[in-house]
């Protein structure tokens, strides 16, 4: 083979360069950095187990909103809270994590989703 | 002797018409009306009553008006092309032009008509819209929306007679000037109308409108309760609708 040692000193910086954001962030400290949300204002626990909200409220909402909006089913049981709320995104969940750009926002910035809930719902601290 | 093949055909063809055609007269010849209470799946009809002299007893009164779009954020874009409006005035030869003629106590005829979504009883809205964004609610019979599944397609802006639907063809956020942080607002693309209030009704509240209104003009209920100020206001007087003759069996009526 021609110019081996070429080639290979070639790679290694285009590694190098292309691995930029992982030995970047290894460099800081910064691996672990999980975005830091706000905590809820009331209570300890929230309408479902914390961890199993983290992972489906998106299909928690989505179903929320169905059934006020076509069925008129405005309530939910809580088991955690052993009492009623109403399915509410801006009442309920904003009740206790108040603040939208510390609690939703941070998160979904983190992971560069971008949910449309707040072109129509509004931040009740946006509007007073 | 047995039929031969020729006879067979016959009566065979004439049976099958004969099915066939029984069929189809029974389906034409009994319409269904959709007043026929058998074909009321709820036990509610809500419906409102508009007193016209008592509207037009105020001159320029807006109160009504101005109380729905403040409590459902409807913008105002300050330009009738892209104009949002869930309740709103126009003349009576605009509201009721096949009923006008000439000599018309002129009561009634000067003012201005109000006017809102009928909340047909037949809506043809929700029968063109490819999501069921838009539905007749059958427990009480208003014609409600989900913004959530409304794709923008207009269908049914065509498919109202009354005029009743807006679209969004802009933003709507900067042009609420007062934001109700208790409704959401729209976005660009979704069509819009009259719920009849169904968030205040299920707080227990009277719609914004009739709230608003100090004439007494307005009035809402159940039409299936006879004690209700509905059907009290509407025994008492005469009263007309929009456009009946389409067969909509709109629920907004006036006394005239």
């Amino acid at each position: 083979m021609h110019n081996t040692g070429k080639v290979i000193i070639g790679l290694l910086i285009f590694l190098v360069i292309a691995a930029f954001p992982i030995w970047y962030a290894v460099a800081g400290g910064k691996t672990g950095d999980l975005p830091e949300l706000e905590k809820a204002v009331k209570g300890e626990n929230c309408v479902i187990d914390s961890v199993e909200m983290r992972e489906i409220h998106m299909a928690l909402l989505d179903e929320w909103r169905d059934e006020v909006v076509r069925e008129d089913d405005r309530w939910y049981k809580s088991m955690t809270l052993d009492s009623t709320i109403e399915k509410s995104l801006t009442r309920s969940c904003l009740g206790c994590h108040t603040s939208k750009a510390d609690f939703c926002d941070r998160c979904h910035n983190y992971l560069a989703v971008s949910p449309y809930c707040w072109d129509c719902h509004v931040d009740p601290k946006e509007f007073k | 002797m047995g039929i031969d093949r020729r006879g067979f055909m016959k009566i065979s063809g004439l049976t099958i018409l004969g099915i066939a055609g029984g069929a189809s007269i029974d389906g034409l010849a009994s319409p269904q009306t959709p007043h026929d209470k058998a074909g009321r799946a709820g036990e509610k009809r809500l419906a409102m009553v508009v007193d016209l002299k008592k509207c037009h007893s105020q001159e320029g009164c807006k109160d009504c008006v101005t109380a729905c779009h403040l409590y459902h954020n409807v913008p105002d874009f300050d330009n009738r092309k892209d104009e949002i409006k869930w309740i709103w005035k126009d003349s009576f030869h605009h509201a009721f032009h096949s009923m006008e003629h000439e000599h018309l106590e002129e009561s009634i005829t000067k003012g201005p008509t109000l006017l809102l979504c009928n909340h047909c009883d037949n809506p043809p809205c929700t029968r063109v819209c490819p999501t069921k964004a838009t539905w007749k609610r059958e427990e009480d019979g208003i014609v409600m929306m989900d913004w959530h599944r409304c794709i923008g397609c207009r269908y049914c802006v065509v498919a109202c007679p009354y005029g009743s639907r807006s679209f969004n063809w802009r933003d709507p956020r900067p042009h609420i000037k007062d934001v109700n942080p208790d409704f959401p607002t729209r976005t660009r693309g979704v069509v819009e109308k009259c719920t009849f209030c169904e968030l205040r009704l299920a707080k227990g509240q009277k719609p914004a409108c009739v709230e608003a209104c100090k004439e007494g003009a307005l009035l809402f209920g159940d039409l299936e309760d006879p004690e209700s100020d509905v059907r009290k206001a509407l025994d008492g007087r005469f009263s007309i609708r929009r456009k009946p003759e389409l067969g909509t069996e709109p629920e907004v009526y006036y006394l005239v």
